[in-house]
């Protein structure tokens, strides 16, 4: 809403010496923020005076006609002979009275004016146009102003109006009052403790007679009126203040009968239509459309109608979308003279899903499903007649229609002291009234109680706390005051605490975190190489995406990591590890769509599952990609390029924060190279629990995301890695030396190291501390398909010394177990 | 080793003749005198003062000594013994501070050469800024909950007051989830961490202290100053007798911790469905604090001369809210705000541009290190 201010002040008192920034202010702080503060004409210096044109000489010879004027400007140009100025507009006659700008002045953009030869003659000035003065957008001519506007030679600048500060409000959906000179007035009236005086206040005289015929559906509209204007002169034209204040509204000037609509619609906040009433076919009837009713808006878009949108029809149909447009064949038109001006009061809900349906975003519309005040009707239909007959040289019907079948609002019943103890602050004995009173409400004090009834045009008002806020945002925010909360919170849950500690180790073992979109397409999932039936393509979709090529949300971190490498080796970088902890989503199948559950309490326990039931299931993972070298070359030698097996350790170092060992197994899962992928799992309650995948990237998804070759990943589920979690049961450390046994053993080639190391474990007994593998041997020794792997076990007892004796029976054991599991040989 | 033999003259034993006596020890002085450095001088005290240095050796024999020769030998082969040992020790300590003066410079090296051979990563600062923040209220008693991404409607609609067709419904912009047919879900991206308040309230004893740091969404492009992905942080309270005091004080903690202390804080009253009344709330511009107000010859690009920072909205957690979350409005009050984590990394840290935030640079990240 944009609020010149001195218009404003012809409502509101407001001390002189109050700026428009000092007001944009104070508006803001309760509650209307003031966005911005245009001081229109600030960079306009004068001289700018009225002239009379005394004579024209046409030039002629160029490429569109020139006149040669000279004007009278009194003594405005220093000597008081007529100024001499080249003028290509054509509207003007001898005679007229215009707005002259002499050499010296500046108009609205820098526009200096100078004295200069042109077409053939010396220009000392110019005869403005509305544009040129900034009063409104005209670009068929100057202006010529009615006789009697001004005296020639006298200062246009400030009879003009052509400085002006326009406050720029941004209103916020609960404040419709405020789309309105009038509400803002009255918060700005409260804010200085000054008067308002209400536009819409003045007495209307009772009907003399029916006015136009109409019905209303009370539960669509409860308050209508219509009220005509007859004789209406179609070519008066709309006067300069009314043309210049729309303008400043950022309101277009049309013509007269339109202008006059909308400007009491920003003088009271009504809007108003205005029909021509010849057009119309009988009675008015408010109602709900029909479904497959036509209507062609003014917009000249024929739009189908909506059983839920509230119409105007008469005899022959549906005449506007009631509080949205208005129809076109009814439109008040430039030769219209009989004008019936209609102000109703439509249901807000209603109009803000008609305004949606049809994809219309009105003036009007952004009025009514705010909240109009449902008592301004009257007083606003009859301002709008009254005007076309002062400028338009109408005839007020006194017979009008005032259809009222609005319900008087019930009081709110609050403790006087409400308000405080919302704020934490003690207000004295009544504030709450003073400040409810200065909003409109009607205020009743009743022992320890304040009964009050919010007025007409604040719909907004419906609860205790909304009282409240009325008398702290008067009241002042800045002085409440500032203490600290204390609570006695358990501090971080150790999920929350793992989380944290999984991004550090990752940072600390070379991997940058990002934070990639959720969204994916049907390509990003193919670029993984994913079955038809994989889990994986099972994605939520959205109904609006940004981009049509990513609708879904994402079933795994993949995609938006190798993105994201790609982005950096497209920069210029060659090792590049990345990773990104967040939510997948992953939705349940035949998921049913979530209930809207009531609001009147909490919801039960049951209408809790069917809402879980229909979210889809949200895992936190961890996902990591890396490309080039782990180890950096250098100074010290050659680098090391990242393999497969970084990959798992990386997955292995996630786990390994939550005390978590994860066991691998060779597995073939896109997107990874079918021979060098591990499926990962850890124990819960002795059961193996698949938490990710590891590896190198397929040779396919490397080219799909352009991405280094060899590129490795891992993805594993920390909810589940987290269920592996056990309470840490400290270890004693035992003193005694440690007695050390190596065994290299020769096995098949196909068989896992994990799975001899294992076997060793289970098989070295209670005095194993570790057990390492040092070594890996193919080759002619082991003979063909073979190999040689070789540990270093560890022993120590918690109470002796061990024997050599005892070391070498624990390894016994040990490789005898792994014998009878891989069939290894102790290598000779 | 001979048995005592009193006849035995001492003289005729060899090693223990004063002329030999003298030569070892001369002997051993001089090889001493001539080691060159530390590795030489162990080899001399091996050869000269070890047990099977010819002086240890002649020792021995004085054993087998009558008495009377004992201690005329002793005291001669004890003498060379202990002048070796003095020679060792002077000269050890002439070549370890040779060595301190010459061979350790001569090994030294250049500690500017780069040793990344294991290069370092990083956290990304919007995770680590929004760690900052919750602490801030973890430190004073708050709890951090959490809610899912993908929400139900009810959740971050309904239960948060809005109303079906109000415009506050569609202010922001938000990206619905289909259903399976086509139709709707009922389900959305949430756009803000407000749900959390109500999933806090079901799921918690009260009283509730708790923030609730996450994601949110809404369909905005991305571009220098919006992302359709962000972070928040929801704060909520409700307990017996919670006013706008205590939300103040806490938005005063959350600037104070994040941005110093000094700086004012203001609420300007406005509007959000679930909470009334609701407030916006600034922060004094850190960098100008309020001098480029109306000096255009000192403009703020940070506060945009305004002399205020937004920083996030707030209010009385709308007793409607607590209706729908199963809270007594009538025994329990609260109080919620929202903060950017966005913006707060970009005012904190002045990061320039939303492009930079999302796009996984590592240059960028590295900046900040793992917990910067």
């Amino acid at each position: 809403m944009r609020v010149p201010l001195s218009w404003l002040r012809e409502y509101v008192d407001l001390p002189a010496e109050v700026t428009a920034r000092e007001l944009a202010g104070r508006l803001t702080l309760a509650g209307l923020e003031v966005e911005t503060v245009d001081a229109l004409g600030a960079d306009l210096s004068g001289p700018v005076v009225y002239g009379r044109v005394l004579s024209i000489e046409e030039l002629t010879g160029f490429k569109k006609p020139i006149r040669f004027c000279r004007v009278d400007v009194g003594r405005a140009n220093g000597t008081g002979e007529p100024q001499e100025i080249v003028c290509g507009a054509r509207n003007f006659s001898e005679g007229d009275l215009v707005v002259v700008s002499l050499p010296g002045a500046e108009l609205p953009g820098g526009f200096r004016i100078g004295a200069r030869k042109t077409y053939g003659r010396m220009s000392a000035g110019m005869i403005c146009s509305a544009t040129e003065l900034g009063l409104w957008e005209d670009h068929s001519g100057i202006v010529v102003l009615p006789e009697g506007f001004g005296e020639v030679g006298e200062d246009a600048i400030g009879p003009l109006g052509l400085r002006e500060d326009v406050l720029d409000i941004a209103v916020t959906p609960d404040r419709g009052y405020a789309l309105s000179l009038r509400g803002v007035a009255r918060d700005a009236a409260a804010l200085y403790g000054v008067e308002l005086r209400d536009p819409a206040a003045a007495a209307v005289a009772e009907p003399t007679g029916e006015g136009h015929p109409a019905e209303i559906d009370p539960a669509l509209c409860d308050r209508y009126v219509l009220r005509g204007a007859t004789g209406f002169d179609p070519d008066a034209p709309t006067p300069l203040w009314m043309k210049r204040r729309l303008h400043q509204c950022g309101v277009r000037p049309v013509s007269l009968a339109v202008d006059v609509t909308n400007y009491v619609m920003l003088e009271l906040g009504q809007p108003l239509h205005a029909w021509d009433r010849a057009q119309l076919r009988g009675a008015l009837r408010v109602r709900a459309a029909q479904e497959g009713e036509k209507l062609e808006t003014l917009d000249h878009v024929q739009r189908s109608l909506d059983a839920d949108d509230i119409v105007i029809a008469d005899d022959s149909g549906p005449v506007n979308i009631a509080g949205v447009m208005g129809g076109l064949t009814t439109e008040i038109s430039l030769t219209s003279t009989e004008v019936l001006i209609e102000a109703g009061h439509f249901e807000a809900m209603h109009i803000a899903r008609a305004s949606r349906r049809h994809q219309l975003s009105s003036e009007s519309s952004r009025r009514f499903e705010r909240g109009v005040d449902s008592a301004v009707q009257l007083a606003a239909a009859t301002r709008a007649v009254e005007l076309l007959a002062e400028l338009g040289g109408a005839t007020v019907e006194t017979a009008y229609t005032h259809l009222d079948r609005t319900v008087p609002r019930e009081p709110i019943t609050v403790r006087a002291s409400h308000a405080g103890s919302v704020a934490g602050v003690d207000y004295p004995e009544g504030t709450t009234e003073k400040w409810l009173s200065a909003v409109g409400c009607e205020v009743e004090r009743d022992g320890d109680l304040v009964r009050a009834t919010p007025p007409t045009w604040r719909p907004d008002i419906t609860d205790p706390n909304d009282l409240a806020e009325e008398v702290i945002r008067f009241e002042g925010y800045e002085n409440i005051p500032s203490i600290r909360p204390l609570a006695s919170g358990r501090g971080l849950t150790a999920s929350q605490r793992l989380r944290r500690a999984v991004g550090r180790a990752l940072a600390d073992t070379g991997f940058h975190e990002v934070l990639n979109y959720p969204f994916v397409g049907q390509r990003d999932l193919d670029g993984l190489q994913l079955e038809a039936d994989d889990d994986r393509r099972r994605a939520l979709r959205l109904a609006n995406p940004l981009n049509d090529e990513e609708p879904l949300l994402r079933t795994t971190l993949l995609p938006g990591l190798f993105k994201a490498l790609a982005r950096n080796v497209g920069r210029g970088f060659t090792d590049v590890a990345l990773y990104e902890t967040g939510l997948v989503y992953r939705p349940r199948p035949d998921a049913p769509s979530a209930p809207i559950l009531p609001v009147d309490r909490g919801p039960t326990a049951e209408e809790l599952a069917r809402i879980d039931a229909a979210l889809p299931e949200q895992p936190r993972r961890v996902g990591a990609v890396i490309a080039g070298n782990a180890e950096r070359a250098g100074w010290w030698g050659p680098g090391r390029e990242a393999v497969w097996a970084d990959a798992i350790q990386a997955a292995r170092d996630i786990a390994r924060v939550a005390g978590v060992e994860l066991e691998a197994e060779a597995d073939q899962h896109a997107p990874w190279h079918p021979g060098r992928c591990a499926a990962l799992y850890v124990r819960v309650d002795g059961e193996r629990l698949l938490v990710g995948h590891a590896g190198e990237l397929h040779p396919r998804t490397v080219k799909a995301f352009g991405l280094p070759e060899r590129a490795c990943a891992v993805e594993v589920e920390l909810d589940r890695i987290e269920r592996a979690r056990t309470p840490v049961v400290a270890p004693e450390v035992s003193t005694y030396p440690v007695a050390t046994q190596d065994v290299a053993l020769v096995v098949d080639a196909s068989v896992p190291v994990g799975r001899i190391s294992e076997a060793l474990a289970d098989g070295a007994g209670e005095l194993l501390e570790s057990v390492r593998l040092f070594d890996v041997y193919t080759g002619e020794q082991v003979g063909e398909g073979r190999k040689s792997v070789a540990f270093t076990l560890r022993f120590r007892a918690a109470d002796r010394t061990l024997t050599a004796e005892e070391a070498s029976a624990a390894r016994d054991a040990a490789v005898a177990v792994a014998a009878e599991r891989t069939g290894a040989v102790l290598r000779g | 080793m001979s048995a005592p033999n009193n006849s035995f003259d001492p003289v005729e034993v060899t090693p223990l003749h004063p002329d030999e006596v003298a030569r070892m020890r001369e002997e051993a002085l001089a090889a001493i005198e001539a080691a060159a450095d530390l590795a030489e001088l162990k080899e001399v005290r091996l050869a000269h003062a070890s047990d099977r240095s010819p002086l240890a050796l002649a020792n021995r024999e004085i054993g087998a000594l009558p008495p009377a020769a004992k201690a005329d030998a002793g005291k001669r082969v004890g003498g060379a013994r202990r002048d070796v040992g003095q020679a060792l020790k002077a000269r050890q300590a002439v070549l370890e501070a040779e060595r301190d003066e010459r061979v350790l410079i001569e090994e030294r090296v250049d500690v500017t050469l780069p040793w990344d051979r294991a290069p370092r990563g990083s956290r990304h600062p919007l995770t680590t800024v929004a760690e900052r923040v919750a602490d801030l209220f973890v430190g004073m008693g708050f709890e951090i909950a959490e809610g899912p991404e993908v929400e139900a409607e009810w959740f971050n609609f309904d239960a948060l007051n809005f109303q079906p067709d109000h415009p506050a419904r569609t202010m922001q912009d938000t990206f619905f989830v289909e259903g399976p047919d086509g139709g709707p879900s009922g389900l959305v991206m949430r756009t803000h961490t407000s749900p959390v308040q109500v999933r806090a309230l079901l799921s918690r004893e009260l009283p509730v202290y708790v923030v609730a740091p996450g994601k949110t969404f809404r369909t905005d492009e991305l571009d220098a100053t919006h992302s359709p992905v962000f972070h928040q942080l929801e704060g909520l309270v409700v307990d017996r007798g919670v006013t706008l005091a205590h939300l103040r004080g806490a938005i005063d903690a959350y600037v104070e911790g994040v941005f110093g202390e000094g700086l004012r804080t203001r609420f300007r009253a406005s509007y959000f469905p679930f909470t009334e009344p609701s407030a916006e709330v600034d922060m004094e511009c850190f960098v100008c604090r309020g001098a480029s107000v109306g000096d255009s010859d000192a403009a703020c690009r940070t506060c945009s001369s305004e002399g205020w920072i937004e920083i996030g909205g707030c209010g009385v957690v709308n007793p409607r809210v607590l209706t729908a979350a199963g809270v007594d409005p009538e025994v329990y009050s609260g109080w919620a705000f929202g903060l950017g984590i966005e913006r707060t990394l970009m005012f904190a840290h002045g990061v320039r541009d939303m492009h930079d935030m999302v796009e996984g640079d590592i240059r960028f990240t590295s900046a900040f290190g793992s917990e910067n």
